[in-house]
Order: C-alpha cells, then structure tokens, then sequence
C-alpha cells in the first residue's frame, strides 16, 4: 500500500517539472486571456474598465471580423486537404525504387527547410505583375498578366498556394516515415491475391496509414491558424483585408492598433475554435483509426 | 559558444563603464528606426559618436529598433517595464498615440525662452505632424515627401518631351495613356503599405486635408476627396494607364527600374537607390495639380520622454540640436536622399554643391511649400486602417469610392467622437 502510494508520488514527481512549465506558459496565460478580454483596454490617460461581454458583443459587429473570420475558413478548408493529398502522393513516389530517390526526397523537403519570410519574399516576385515569374511566363505563352496579389479575387488563393508548397513537404517526411515501416508481405499477399494498386491503396495502405493522417491533420489544422509570416511580406492582409487571417487580425489590434484586451477577446476566439477542431478530431475520426 | 563569452565580456565592460560614467555623466538611452534599410544605422552612429566627442559629459546609447511600428512598440514597452529610453526617433504619425499614453513632453517645457527661435527655425510643413493641441510635441529628423519618378527615355520614345513632365491630373492622365505600350504602364501610384499616404497628396491637390481639429476629426466623405479617390481609380479603369487592383509599395521601384512603368509615385527616401540603380535616363519632378500642388510629408520626429530627469531632458535637448543643427541636416540629407529640415540647412556649402551636382535632390525641398501634414488622428491605428480599407476597396472595384469613404467616415466618426 504504501508503496503504490509512494510510485503515484514519484510519479507526480516526475511529472512536475512538464506540469510547472505547462502551467506558467501555458495554462496561466490562458487564463489572463480571459480574464483581459473582459476589460476595456486602458491608456494611462483613460483607466481600464470592466465590460462584461462587452468586447464579444463587438467582435458581433466588427465587419472586419466576420470577413477575417470567413478568410479563415477559406483558408484552412483549403490548404489543410491539399497538403494532405499532396504530401500522400510525393510520398508514395519518393517511396519507390527510383533512380536519384534521394535528390527526390530532397527537393520535395527543401520548402520546409526555408524560413517562411524568406519564402514570402522569393513568393511575392513569383506575384508581383510584369516582372514577376508567374506573368513572364503567362506573357510568353501568348496569355495576359495579372495583378495576383492586388486583385480580392485572387489575392487568397495566392496566399493559400504558398502555403501549401511550404507545407506538403514537412507532412511528406511523415508519411514517408509510415510508408518505410510498412511490412512488405501485405503488398506481396495482395499481389498474390491479384488485388490491383488502387484497390491495394484503398483497403490495404490507407486504412495503415491512418494514424499518420490523424497526426498530419491535426498539425496542418493547427498550422493553418498559426502561419502568417508570409502575410507580413505579401499582403499585409489587403486588398481591403481580402486576404486577412485571424492570427494576423489578433496582431494588428496589438500591436499597430495596441487594443490588446480586444486582441485578448479575439485570441480567445481562436483558443475555442482550436479546442472545438481538436475535440472533433480526437473525438470522431480516432474511433475509427486501426492503430496496431 | 565564444560569441556567447566575448557578448558577456562585453556586458561586464559596459556595466563597469556605465557605473564609472554615471558618476559625472548623463546617460541618455535614444530608440532610432530605419525604414529603408541598409548603411543608414552607420550613418545615425557616426552622428552620435560626434556629438559624445564634442560633449564629454553626455553618454548617448543609440539603438536601432527595426521600422517604425517596432521602434513604437519597443520604446512603449521600455516605457512600461521601467526602464525608459529618454528620446527616440518615432513615426511623426505616432504624435496621439504617446500622447494618450501620456508618454512625451511639449517641446515648450524642456526649451528656455531663447530656444523659442529655434523652434521656428524648421520648415513649418515639417512641423504640422509634431505641433497638435497648441503644442509642440516632435522635431523633425528623417522627413520626406512623395515625389513623380519618371523614365525619360520612355517619354521621348512616346513623342514626349522628356523635360515636361506632366503639371496637372489632366495631363498626367493623358500623358499615362501615351505611355503606356504593349509591356509598359504609363503610370503606378502604390496602393499598399501606405495608400493613405498617397491619397494625402491627391486629396491636398484636389483643395481638401483629410483630418482637423488635433486629431479628432477626419473628412473622409468630402467631396473633394471622395473625387481624389474617383481620379485615382480611373486612372486604371477609364484612362487605361495604370493596371488595376492595388499597386505593392514593395516591388514598385524595381517595376520602374526594369522600364515597366513610366512614372511612378514614391517617396523620396529612394532618390539615392533610384539613382545608383536605373540605367536609363530618369527625372523627378512634383506632384501634379488639379487645384494645386500638394503632397503629404512622411517620415521620423524627435521625441522627449516624460518620464525623465531635468538633466536628462536637457541632455536630450542638446542631442536633438546638434542632430538637427543645419550642418548635419545637410549631412544627412546627401547620404540618404531626406529633406534637409531647416532653410539654413540648405544654405551650407556642402549641401549646395549637392544641389548643383544633382538637381532633382531640390524638388523636394521646392515641394515643401505646398505640403501638409500626414494622416494622423486619435486611435491613428485603426482610423487609418479604415482609409486603406476604403482606399483598396475602391481600387479593386468592389465598392463605389463615395460608398466606401462613407462608411470609413461613419466608423472614425465612432472611433473619435469620445475624443471630441
């Protein structure tokens, strides 16, 4: 007896210094969020004020807001199933026995090795009309150039495309890893069996590769609403907050507008949209995940 | 590793020096920011290091702290931890916002009587962005204006006359329309990272300012303006001179170095690098008119911390003379392509001769007659973002400009009626 209860101390023990760190970098500032999201934001002139919901009910009617909120789902509903499909594929090619499979591998790694900014930047004269690579291009097979980047019809798309080229590379390593830890004799029975490629993918490899999916989905999720770096280089969330996201939102009202209980209210937006993704994800998609 | 130790070394000197020199010294601690980059960082510390030669009693840490908003954040976040830069060089746009914050002094309380002259002594266009609520709050350092860069090569190809470059929105317009080929644009006017700014002249031009009453009001729904930003969107849709959408204030200098615009609108903090680089023939002239010339001005101004001692403010009162006294103004501005910021400054010799090598190093400063203020209010943050809002959407055609520019005026009119 006093033994178990001298492991669950040991145990607690050992657990502490994670607990300690998660509890002041984490949890703790979690916490403030909420609590400054509740207060107006003071200057030394004018004091800060409790507001109640007052903030939430500002967030209701901030136009910028709904449009940067609507952005934001744009933007994770379509870079997150693109890289997924993309890394699958890379991987499953880098996965072959192919001449210069190394090389392969390396180039399709090379985006996630770069900086953000520094993509941003190589990116931004890919865009930029006239000079830029993508209108040369256009211009000498006989098309017109276009303004991507200046253009609210385009300008997310853009944005969304960089995105996925800096991501499905990373997600890659990761299938990749899963693909090499595949036993061959599944492949070998399926081939005896006469079982075509496709079909093998589909009742064999994929169902295998689920777990890898789960993890893969859930960092692209989570980085969909992280990464804004190349917002900075590229946009700056225009035209007319066209190409706005909510991480970039939460930035300007801290720091070019210095509202920070308001960004505090919007950062608490974010936290709650993360738990409800997370939940979703753990609760409904790893009943149905075959772990070995 | 051994950077780690020499950085550690470092910091034990300079603790040891700071000790020593507090004894019989002012230390001053100055935030400076470069928005374009490059060997300007050089230029401010030989400055300095000058002036801690010529004044053995003062100590001046210069840091620099990355672009105008970082340099903001990092003297109000010092200002907060305790631990208080004295002066810094700030956006002179940030005037209400250290205001509100309660964070600088007036100029009047740090100055004797006889400094009173000096204060005149700047250009007054200069002056607008730092003097609000019947004080003077910011001295000008590192001010520029927006002027036209134009290709001359590609006026003459054109059957222009590459000495006359357009005087009024008329001829510019026309003129864009005859520039304009197959892979040239006759004109850009940038539409990113500043569209205000740029509005600014086009609205000064068409007789209207954009904000009054000490930053508590804003004209965005005038006529004359809601007309400024019709012009500027036809330029692209109706005249055809311009490409439609934004314009990025990024990449615009190299589209005009590569020939594929003919004019561009930009400030003049790029003279230098526009003249090291274009291997075609260029010139640079004033804004156009439609009522009259304008252009708004830009750039950094000096500010005095509350939070300091007499010594201190008088330490910084003596840092920000000799910074902005004629001879290095004129220093200043042939490194960097700034304007001079006092008349006396363009009556040195040094400055002059520049003057006389390279003329259109003068259109800004011939331009200063007809400039105003930049666009800076209360909340100056958000009230701003509402014009590049209403700017953009205008540009990229999703809304009439008399609409947006409505609704921008209804929400600053929100934004600044607690102010009022």
């Amino acid at each position: 007896m006093i033994s178990r209860r001298m492991m669950a101390v040991y145990g607690w023990l050992l657990l502490l210094p994670a607990i300690s760190l998660m509890a002041v970098f984490t949890h703790w500032p979690t916490l403030t969020t909420f609590y400054h999201s509740l207060f107006t934001t003071g200057t030394v002139i004018r004091s800060s004020s409790f507001a109640g919901l007052g903030n939430y009910e500002r967030l209701l009617q901030d136009p910028v807001f709904m449009k940067v909120m609507g952005n934001t789902l744009i933007f994770v509903f379509g870079t997150v199933p693109l890289s997924i499909a993309l890394a699958l594929i890379m991987a499953l090619w880098a996965n072959e026995r192919l001449p210069g499979k190394g090389l392969l591998r390396l180039a399709y790694f090379t985006p996630t090795i770069l900086p953000m900014i520094a993509v941003a930047n190589i990116w931004l004269f890919f865009y930029t009309p006239e000079i830029g690579l993508l209108d040369q291009i256009l211009t000498s097979l006989g098309g017109s150039g276009h303004n991507w980047l200046g253009d609210p019809s385009t300008v997310l798309w853009c944005l969304m495309a960089t995105t996925v080229w800096k991501e499905a590379g990373f997600f890659m390593i990761f299938y990749l890893a899963a693909l090499q830890n595949m036993s061959p004799e599944l492949r070998e029975a399926a081939m005896l069996e006469g079982t075509s490629r496709w079909m093998y993918f589909r009742r064999v490899l994929f169902p295998l590769l689920m777990p890898t999916t789960l993890f893969v989905l859930i960092n692209s999720v989570l980085n969909a609403f992280k990464l804004v770096d190349h917002i900075f280089i590229l946009t700056k969330g225009g035209p007319d907050n066209a190409s706005n996201l909510l991480l970039y939102y939460i930035y300007q009202n801290a720091f070019s507008f210095f509202d920070t209980n308001y960004a505090a209210t919007l950062t608490v937006v974010m936290l709650l949209l993360l738990a409800v993704v997370a939940v979703l994800q753990f609760g409904l998609l790893d009943r149905r995940i075959h772990y070995r | 590793m051994f950077g780690r130790f020499k950085a550690f070394c470092l910091a034990v000197v300079l603790v040891f020096a700071g000790v020593a020199a507090a004894q019989a010294q002012t230390t001053l601690t100055m935030y400076y920011p470069v928005a374009v980059g490059g060997p300007l960082t050089k230029i401010v510390d030989s400055m300095v290091a000058d002036f801690e030669k010529q004044n053995s009693d003062i100590d001046v840490e210069a840091i620099y702290a990355g672009n105008y908003n970082d340099a903001r954040i990092k003297a109000l976040a010092a200002l907060r931890s305790g631990k208080p830069a004295q002066l810094s060089v700030m956006f002179s746009i940030d005037v209400y916002d250290l205001i509100e914050q309660d964070a600088i002094v007036p100029f009047e309380e740090v100055i004797s009587e006889k400094d009173r002259d000096w204060l005149d002594s700047f250009y007054p266009a200069l002056m607008d962005n730092g003097k609000t609520l019947g004080k003077t709050w910011g001295i000008p350092f590192q001010r520029s204006t927006i002027v036209m860069y134009y290709n001359k090569d590609a006026f003459r190809r054109a059957g222009l006359d590459p000495e006359k470059p357009p005087r009024t929105w008329e001829e510019m317009a026309e003129m864009g329309k005859k520039l304009t080929t197959g892979n040239r644009w006759g004109l850009m006017i940038p539409s990113t990272g500043y569209p205000y700014w740029m509005f600014g002249a086009l609205c000064k031009q068409n007789g209207q300012v954009l904000m009054g009453d000490n930053g508590k009001k804003t004209y965005f729904a005038d006529p004359r303006v809601v007309e400024a930003l019709e012009f500027w969107r036809d330029l692209s849709g109706e005249y055809g001179a311009m490409p439609s959408g934004t314009i990025e204030w990024g990449t615009l200098r190299k589209n005009f170095l590569e020939g594929k615009t003919a004019i561009m609108w930009h400030s003049t903090g790029n003279l230098s690098a526009v003249k090291n680089k274009a291997d075609f023939d260029f010139g640079v002239a004033m804004l156009p008119k439609k009522i009259q010339r304008g252009t708004p001005t830009g750039g950094g101004n000096f500010y005095i911390f509350k939070n300091t001692s007499k010594e201190e403010r008088k330490a910084a009162l003596r840092l920000i003379k000799f910074m902005t006294s004629p001879k290095r103004s004129a220093q200043w501005s042939i490194k960097t392509g700034y304007i001079g910021i006092s008349p006396a400054a363009y009556k040195t010799k040094a400055l002059r001769d520049y003057l006389a090598e390279f003329p259109p190093a003068a259109v800004a400063r011939d331009q200063l007659k007809y400039a105003t203020a930049e666009f800076s209010t209360f909340q100056t943050g958000r009230v701003r973002k509402l014009l590049d809002d209403a700017i953009q959407s205008a540009l990229t055609g999703e809304e009439s400009p008399q609409e947006a520019l409505s609704k921008a005026q209804k929400r600053a009119d929100q934004l600044l009626r607690p102010y009022r």
